[in-house]
């Protein structure tokens, strides 16, 4: 009896956390304007109405391309960063990871304000790359973090004994340390994209006119209702999804392939 | 990583003129005061809430569920990570609006339309979607940690279920449950969305002070002390909380040890 009520608790608890999901997908699917039950008509027109507007598309197209450097940047910085604080041992390397660690930990709107008042102040605020500069901060930690994971997996022994035969530090990195670190390179370029993708407090701040879609989503919603949103987050975390099902994919894949190795 | 350094000190650097009217005007205001006092309870509340109702059923799958099953409520718990929070807070603004669905199945009970949104309840719904995922996840994680046969010795020892959750399992995961409750103050203090989506945003927290200054007033500055006065509420916070864990569980771990 006891555990039964537990079970229908749980069930509760993600029922909660999942409803939104859901009823979003749902809604997207109404004609609708203020979907409410029972739903009446099914239809794509929220679909087709954000396809229409080119705000829309404007602001998707930046989104990816913020979100592509985005990735590509913090997961080069983020690996060189792991890559020093794995090799290398040197004064204050507690400092400099914990350093590493703080922005996940502040609140992303006030990183959005300190932000927006760095970049304003080296004229770097209000355009595309400015969001790309603040993404970058708040991603490259996630991407150190998986890479140092990954490094730390590597036996020390592998990068001297390529030494010893004779390989110089640069033909090390390209043939021994990448190659062994490509499945969390890889996860971490899809988690940070996913990340940039979805992030909406900082680019708020710092994107001036040129709204990326999150933005574009929250002002849509701070105005009016409109069921288009529902169309684009469906959207969006269909898109993420992927991406992370994707890092996921390559993650098992290389574990499945060392596993068999050894 | 080098960037972060600039907010400790931006407000001196952004007034040429080295003055505190910045700090005064806020810290004298009432209406800061008031938000403060909103957001701090507000975020509190749903801390405290989250921790309690995420516990029971992370303590199910920690515990007493199999391990398939925990495997995919993990991989379940992990699915909301990957949706935008702000289409979730619409889309609990249109269930819960006065025509939204949760008042439609009220409405065939008999019941008048509840005001669900534009007031605390709304913002508190928000908080806690945006907690739940990651405050479930690290209970989780705290609670398959435990030794099972602790429990089974205090089932032996004569203690009931109740007694034994209580008594032996809430002290073992300690670290992770307050780790988790500081990690939702933390999100619920600077979050924007629930109290401007789901709580009507008037009056305000100190998140939309911080975005009406920025936008609105320009007042770069206000916002900046604003954000300094977080920042040092949640450090503050977090430190508490690290000494309570750490703290209390000294006398454990030595005893761990021996």
């Amino acid at each position: 009896m006891g555990l039964f009520l537990l079970r229908s608790y749980v069930v509760l608890i993600f029922l909660f956390i999942f409803a939104p999901i859901l009823v979003s997908f749902v809604f997207s699917f109404s004609e609708n304007r203020f979907p409410s039950l029972p739903l009446t008509e099914y239809s794509l027109v929220w679909y087709q109405r954000v396809l229409d507007e080119p705000a829309f598309l404007d602001s998707f197209k930046r989104s990816l391309t913020v979100a592509g450097w985005t990735s590509v940047l913090s997961t080069c910085l983020g690996f060189g960063g792991a890559y020093v604080d794995y090799r290398y041992r040197f004064l204050g390397q507690k400092v400099y990871v914990a350093l590493g660690i703080v922005p996940p930990m502040i609140p992303v709107l006030i990183l959005g304000v300190a932000m927006l008042i760095f970049l304003s102040r080296i004229g770097l605020s209000g355009a595309q790359h400015s969001v790309v500069i603040a993404h970058v901060v708040l991603c490259t930690p996630f991407s150190m973090a998986i890479n140092r994971l990954k490094l730390s997996q590597m036996d020390q022994n592998l990068e001297a004994a390529a030494w010893n035969l004779g390989a110089t530090p640069w033909a090390t990195m390209r043939t021994v340390i990448l190659p062994f670190c490509l499945p969390a390179i890889l996860a971490s370029f899809f988690i940070t994209a996913a990340i940039s993708l979805d992030e909406f407090a900082i680019a708020w701040f710092v994107s001036g006119l040129e709204e990326t879609l999150p933005v574009r989503v929250l002002n849509l919603v701070a105005r009016q209702s409109s069921p288009s949103v529902n169309a684009i987050g469906s959207f969006t975390f269909t898109m993420s999804l992927t991406l992370i099902i994707l890092a996921q994919l390559v993650l098992i894949v290389s574990q499945r392939r060392s596993g068999r190795n050894e | 990583m080098v960037v972060m350094t600039f907010w400790t000190v931006r407000n001196f650097q952004l007034a040429p003129d080295f003055s505190f009217s910045n700090w005064v005007t806020i810290l004298s205001a009432d209406y800061v005061w008031d938000a403060y006092a909103r957001s701090f309870l507000g975020a509190g509340l749903a801390s405290v809430l989250v921790t309690l109702l995420a516990f029971p059923c992370a303590y199910y799958l920690g515990l007493k569920a199999s391990p398939r099953v925990r495997l995919i409520g993990a991989c379940l718990i992990m699915a909301p990570f990957f949706t935008s929070f702000l289409v979730r807070a619409y889309t609990w603004r249109t269930m819960l609006g006065d025509q939204g669905v949760i008042n439609a199945i009220l409405g065939w009970f008999g019941f008048e339309p509840v005001q669900m949104i534009n007031n605390l309840f709304g913002s508190i719904i928000g908080y806690l979607t945006l907690v739940m995922p990651l405050v479930l996840l690290l209970q989780l994680f705290s609670l398959s940690a435990i030794d099972r046969r602790l429990i089974e010795a205090a089932h032996n020892l004569g203690c009931g279920p109740y007694w034994a959750i209580l008594r032996v399992v809430v002290p073992a995961a300690k670290t992770g449950i307050i780790l988790a409750a500081a990690f939702s103050f933390v999100l619920a203090f600077g979050d924007l969305i629930s109290p401007q989506v789901l709580g009507g945003s008037n009056p305000p927290t100190l998140s939309i002070l911080i975005v009406d200054q920025v936008r609105g007033g320009l007042q770069w500055p206000r916002a900046a002390v604003i954000a300094v006065v977080m920042v040092l509420t949640l450090i503050t916070v977090v430190t508490a909380a690290m000494v309570m864990t750490y703290g209390g569980n000294r006398r454990q771990s030595i005893r761990g040890k021996s």
